[in-house]
């Protein structure tokens, strides 16, 4: 069952402010990972694990490099759940 | 020439406190760490030993989520050790390229590394963090501490059992006496409660079996001693050569007059019963500080409260001190605090600073009945130190045959 964007979007800014600190209202759809919220890549394989735990999906490694902004990832997630 | 080096800085969690004055204010009181442990596993695995002196305060009470999720629990500990330290230095105006770590950990990492392992058997590699083996690694402690304050001078750790981070004190003094910096953090760290050392030392027979009496159980000289108690937590100190110390004038709680450190080659557990290794490392830290040995009048003792190591050390003293070791009173505050591994030797250095400081030595708790075998003067409860030019030892010994040795003078 999909989530809905603000459910997802909530849930990520969770997970980037568990790992990075980042305050969770500054996490938004149109943030880059590097740009903006100066994620490292590291922090961003953790983000992505606790990202399939949280959402029971799978991110292949080679679809990591594609999600640039927080936008992405909300609407991969969101089309992986189906 | 040798330098003066002093200590300006002072911070600890332990089983007695959540800081270094907190910790002492306990041990003045009497107080014990050893407590029953909760954890669900304790009573699961059936072990044989079930209480611990765990932190006073959790560092899930002190560290950000963020701080807590990166940092194996022993590095946080060094965080915030490392943090109230630098602080009650007055967080010194220091160019980062004179600024060093030596750190000291006995185990690491162990809870990650664990944890890690469950992880990849139960839900495959996918699941493993990315941070796992930087959090594991046993230099990951040291880093905390130095990238938490710039430290570009070097961030070493020492890895020698019980005898680390007083090892790392040793190491600190010896970088400042070279020129390698201006003021080095000193310390370490322990987090190692952990099913699989309770195991391993119990299995030894290493560990105190008092499990229906927790707070009495660490019982140094006592005739009815059966082990150790696992402690966990972490000390640090601010060393500072004199001059830069007055140059922006820090408070000064005592000199650090030196340090020394041997190797029995003997036994990889045992001490040596004979203390040769042991009394050679206290001789050549008086040597090392421009001191007699009858300048020395208060020890705090590594004393673990096991059968054969506290007559060891005992033995070691005698060696070194001959009859003027019955002038010298004797801490073992291992009683209250338990055993700290890496973390032992800078909780106990800290101690001895704060008693040089506040001219208090602290009591050695649970001594009932002294083993007619170990004729010490124990201090147990707390004695005001006789004024006047005091030098005092920390002595550290372990696992491996490491024997570290360092001496302070009140100021």
């Amino acid at each position: 069952m999909a989530s809905s964007t603000d459910d997802v979007l909530a849930g990520m800014a969770e997970l980037i402010h568990d790992e990075t600190g980042i305050a969770t209202d500054a996490v938004a759809l149109d943030k880059s990972f590097t740009d903006d919220l100066d994620i490292d890549s590291i922090s961003m394989m953790t983000i992505i694990v606790n990202v399939e735990d949280k959402f029971d999906v799978k991110i292949p490694d080679e679809a990591v490099k594609d999600l640039k902004t927080v936008g992405d990832a909300v609407s991969y997630i969101i089309k992986a759940q189906g | 020439m040798t330098k003066k080096i002093v200590i300006t800085g002072i911070g600890a969690t332990s089983p007695l406190g959540g800081t270094a004055r907190e910790s002492w204010a306990a041990l003045l009181a009497g107080e014990a760490g050893g407590r029953v442990l909760e954890s669900d596993w304790v009573y699961a695995l059936e072990l044989p030993v079930t209480f611990a002196a765990t932190a006073k305060v959790p560092a899930t009470d002190i560290l950000e989520r963020h701080e807590l999720k990166r940092l194996d629990p022993s590095s946080q500990f060094a965080l915030i050790a490392g943090r109230e330290a630098w602080a009650d230095a007055g967080s010194p105006d220091i160019d980062p390229e004179r600024l060093a770590v030596d750190w000291a950990t006995g185990i690491g990492g162990v809870w990650t590394l664990l944890d890690a392992w469950d992880t990849l058997r139960e839900r495959g590699p996918r699941r493993v963090l990315p941070m796992t083996v930087p959090m594991l690694m046993p230099n990951g402690p040291a880093a905390a501490v130095g990238m938490e304050l710039h430290a570009r001078a070097g961030i070493r750790t020492v890895v020698s059992a019980c005898a680390s981070s007083t090892e790392s004190l040793v190491n600190a003094w010896e970088h400042l006496q070279a020129g390698k910096a201006d003021i080095v953090i000193a310390g370490g760290s322990e987090a190692a409660i952990h099913p699989i050392t309770i195991a391993s030392f119990a299995a030894m027979q290493a560990l105190s079996r008092r499990n229906d009496s927790p707070s009495t159980a660490s019982r140094p000289y006592d005739v009815s001693r059966d082990g150790f108690v696992m402690g966990e937590g972490a000390a640090a100190l601010i060393v500072e050569t004199e001059e830069h110390a007055q140059a922006r004038g820090a408070r000064i709680y005592a000199e650090l007059l030196g340090g020394a450190v041997t190797s029995d080659a003997y036994h990889i557990t045992a001490p040596d019963p004979e203390g040769t290794e042991a009394a050679r490392a206290m001789k050549a830290t008086v040597e090392s500080a421009g001191a007699a040995l009858s300048d020395v009048r208060h020890i705090n003792a590594h004393a673990t409260s096991t059968p054969v190591g506290d007559i060891a050390e005992y033995n070691a003293l005698r060696r070194v001190f001959g009859d003027h070791l019955d002038t010298i009173a004797v801490s073992a505050t291992k009683a209250a605090t338990g055993h700290l591994l890496g973390g032992a030797g800078a909780i106990e250095a800290l101690f001895t600073v704060l008693a040089l400081h506040e001219r208090m030595l602290p009591p050695t708790i649970n001594l009932t009945e002294q083993d007619p075998a170990i004729p010490l003067d124990v201090v147990t409860s707390p004695r005001p130190l006789p004024p006047g030019d005091t030098v005092a030892l920390s002595n550290s010994f372990g696992f491996g045959g490491h024997n570290a040795v360092a001496a302070f003078r009140s100021v």
